[in-house]
């Protein structure tokens, strides 16, 4: 069942229906985007819920969700369409005697045999979709170049068969980690979002959502520590998923306060790299276990 | 604009809206943004659909349709403060209207020290709408004595010292001062005081300030040691990733590709012996031989400490690469950077063990060359790749440019990095033209554009694409 979005107020409400605790700006562009029949650029540090976005949107809308990963060397006969090459060539051989080419020409060119790719069934799907375009940072510029007529006039041109136009109109998000710079064309034709790690409240926020069953107080403790973490210079920050798995780890392990033992066990969860435990352990650890800044009085929260 | 009657001023607010979202663009673009008119037309388009009287909704709604990437927000933010800050004052000076001033009676009478005590607690947790009303107060109390010093910037330290506002030091295991404050909470404050002491500037003089550029600096690399080791991370951890994508991408379809024989063949077999699919030679990306020299002497100190970052960065990408510090004499430092991860620890390893022979503390440009020349000439080929940063301030001591021609020759590539604005290039004791002819690229290097610049040229699968 699909639902339009009424307002940003509207939009935010179903975000968290479905499960995803949009900030103000996140709200505002995923309902501009609807309206304007815009794609989204949604940038930002790894794992700050840009993938996740999209996924809500589709639950929050009721949308279908077509995916497409981007790596390098993606090209457009992953993406688009391809011609079914071995479907073809028996369709040739089983007519080998008598038929004359035009014939046959006209017959193997048709969508019979076209392999549709995520970006035309995207398109050519009759209820409208959620089009989520992941790490387009990851491909080629010749890729983006192919991209803008899709994301501008959300149509495809097939030589052989003519222009594919949409049948309904999808709600296209874009991810990228900012490993390169986008082209000006590109980014011409998107909104624009940057998100990033949310505050301490918002953060909190999600893991109860996440994590009903932890105590107040280690959730925000947890939160806190978090934040502590993503300040030093890591090679690689936790992420709000992290945050989350963490959560439900010292669920599971029954702990009802975070001090330096229980950061020492179960920090792997949220610190992935040899050298990055041992800058945690020194800097974090140290000050849980002298309870320094991690709030003496919150006990009782 | 500023000599048009009230009755041009009229008609203009009458075209209303429109001209003064244009007007933004034009400040925008100014300031060297890419605004294109689908871009505005976006911009008009967004606010039709959201409700822009909450000032949240309507910057964001501008923000998401203008600024397309972190380093345009910034400037956006920047901007868009400045601007309709200027646009509400500009219309309350026509208006005649004044803020309501917290006068001296109410200020004489506030004891200082609870003021004080009030300011820090709204520091470390008050909201905007706090700090903004303590900034009034603090100013009435004792913010102007006579006149103020006419410089918004003097007036703000001033207050602060009064006020005994520190920042908490950037070492989080020396929380010794009870007294310090979160140092961004500080920094909001000092926003706040500086915008109402322009809005009392701008009332007691009746008209506005001119409109100045954003100053570079603002969007520099922040060079100055005092400023945040942090942003240099941040910019050179992008530039670490551009790297190490970079060739990858060039990795993809090429014009110019070969075609792999045996393997298209022997897709062939899946189609009956019919080569329907090309099969081509993966190319194999330019891994340049790097030899890096860093100049660390004091005329470069804010620059040096952006560029052993850089250097941190290259170590991470490249696999192949030495790199030498000097200032009067040169060493070789590629070990430290290979044992050591964290930037902290090679930075002192640096500064103390490892450090340049130093006697003078002199850069000595002509020295360092023939000293390198010794050390690496029998390693020089020409797939490698000779990178210096540094400001060719030589002490006038002899630039020694034929031992640099000779470098130049032997190595593939040379590239300069000076990271003094090309104003200054060959004033002084600069002898940067003695070297320019033996450089392929000569680069101004003190923004992150700059930067960027510099790697797309580095990376650069064909030499002769290569200019400054």
């Amino acid at each position: 069942m699909v639902t339009e979005l009424q307002s940003v107020d509207d939009v935010r409400a179903r975000l968290a229906q479905a499960a995803y605790l949009a900030g103000e700006s996140t709200a505002l562009v995923s309902y501009l985007a609807a309206q304007l029949g815009k794609p989204v650029l949604v940038e930002g540090p790894a794992g700050v819920g840009k993938t996740e976005l999209a996924k809500a949107l589709s639950r929050a809308t009721g949308r279908k969700l077509i995916r497409l990963q981007c790596y390098e060397g993606l090209d457009e006969a992953k993406a688009l369409y391809e011609w079914n090459y071995r479907k073809q060539l028996l369709r040739i051989q089983t007519e080998a005697t008598g038929s004359g080419w035009d014939d046959v020409r006209d017959d193997i060119f048709g969508e019979e045999f076209l392999l549709s790719r995520p970006l035309l069934n995207a398109i050519a799907e009759t209820e409208p979709v959620v089009l989520l375009i992941d790490e387009i940072d990851k491909t080629d510029h010749e890729f983006e170049a192919m991209l803008l007529e899709v994301l501008s006039d959300f149509q495809i041109s097939i030589p052989e068969l003519g222009v594919v136009e949409a049948r309904s109109h999808p709600l296209v998000l874009l991810t990228s980690n900012n490993s390169r710079e986008l082209t000006e064309a590109l980014k011409r034709r998107c909104l624009y979002l940057w998100l990033d790690y949310p505050d301490v409240e918002r953060e909190l926020e999600i893991v109860r959502m996440h994590a009903p069953d932890l105590a107040g107080a280690v959730a925000r403790k947890l939160v806190e520590v978090i934040h502590e973490v993503r300040a030093l210079d890591l090679k690689k920050p936790p992420s709000i998923a992290e945050s989350i798995d963490w959560a439900r780890a010292l669920l599971l392990l029954g702990a009802d306060d975070i001090d330096e033992a229980v950061l020492a066990k179960t920090m792997s969860v949220i610190v992935k790299h040899r050298t990055d435990l041992d800058v945690v352990a020194e800097r974090v650890g140290v000050k849980l276990s002298s309870d320094g800044i991690f709030g003496a009085g919150r006990q009782a929260g | 604009m500023e000599s048009s009657g009230p009755g041009d001023r009229q008609a203009e607010r009458a075209a209303g809206f429109a001209t003064r979202l244009l007007d933004f663009a034009d400040e925008l673009r100014s300031e060297g943004m890419a605004v294109g008119t689908s871009e505005l037309l976006d911009a008009f388009e967004a606010l039709r659909h959201v409700p822009w009287t909450p000032e949240e909704d309507f910057r964001e709604a501008l923000a998401a349709t203008l600024a397309k990437s972190p380093e345009d927000r910034r400037v956006f933010e920047l901007l868009f403060d400045r601007f309709f800050f200027r646009a509400v004052e500009e219309a309350a000076l026509e208006q005649g209207r004044e803020s309501e001033h917290f006068e001296s009676g109410e200020g004489g009478n506030l004891d200082l020290d609870s003021l004080r005590h009030r300011i820090r607690a709204a520091i470390r947790e008050g909201t905007d709408g706090e700090l903004r009303d303590l900034a009034r107060l603090a100013i009435a109390a004792f913010g102007r004595e006579g006149e103020g010093s006419g410089v918004i910037g003097v007036d703000v330290q001033r207050i602060r010292r009064t006020l005994g506002l520190k920042g908490q030091s950037g070492d989080p295991q020396a929380q010794t001062d009870p007294d310090a404050v979160p140092r961004d909470r500080l920094r909001e404050f000092e926003r706040h005081l500086r915008r109402e002491l322009e809005r009392d500037q701008i009332e007691r003089t009746e008209q506005l300030p001119p409109a100045k550029p954003l100053r570079e600096f603002d969007r520099a690399l922040p060079s100055n040691p005092l400023q945040d080791l942090a942003a240099v991370h941040r910019v050179v951890s992008q530039l670490r990733r551009r790297l190490a994508t970079r060739g990858h991408e060039q990795r993809g379809r090429r014009r110019s590709q070969v075609v792999d024989m045996r393997r298209t063949l022997r897709a062939s077999l899946e189609t009956g012996g019919v080569p329907l699919r090309l099969r081509y030679r993966p190319k194999r990306p330019r891994r340049p031989e790097l030899y890096v020299l860093c100049d660390v002497s004091t005329s470069v100190t804010s620059a040096s400490v952006f560029f052993l970052s850089v250097l941190h960065a290259l170590h991470d990408s490249f696999r192949k690469l030495r790199s030498f510090v000097f200032v009067e004499r040169i060493s070789e430092v590629t070990d430290v950077f290979e044992r050591e991860q964290s930037f902290k620890e090679i930075a002192h390893a640096i500064a103390t063990d490892k450090g340049v022979a130093d006697v003078s503390g002199y850069t000595d440009y002509g020295r360092v060359w023939l000293e390198f020349y010794e050390s690496v000439v029998d390693d020089l080929d020409p797939r490698s790749t000779v990178i210096v940063l540094g400001d060719a301030r030589t002490n006038g001591r002899e630039p020694h440019a034929e031992v640099f021609a000779r470098i130049s020759e032997r190595a593939g590539r040379t590239f300069w990095m000076n990271p003094e604005p090309q104003l200054y290039w060959n004033y002084g004791d600069s002898v940067i033209r003695a070297y320019e002819p033996f450089c392929d690229g000569v680069f101004e290097c003190w923004t992150t554009k700059q930067l960027e610049g510099f790697v797309n040229a580095l990376t650069e699968l064909r030499p002769t694409a290569v200019t400054p």
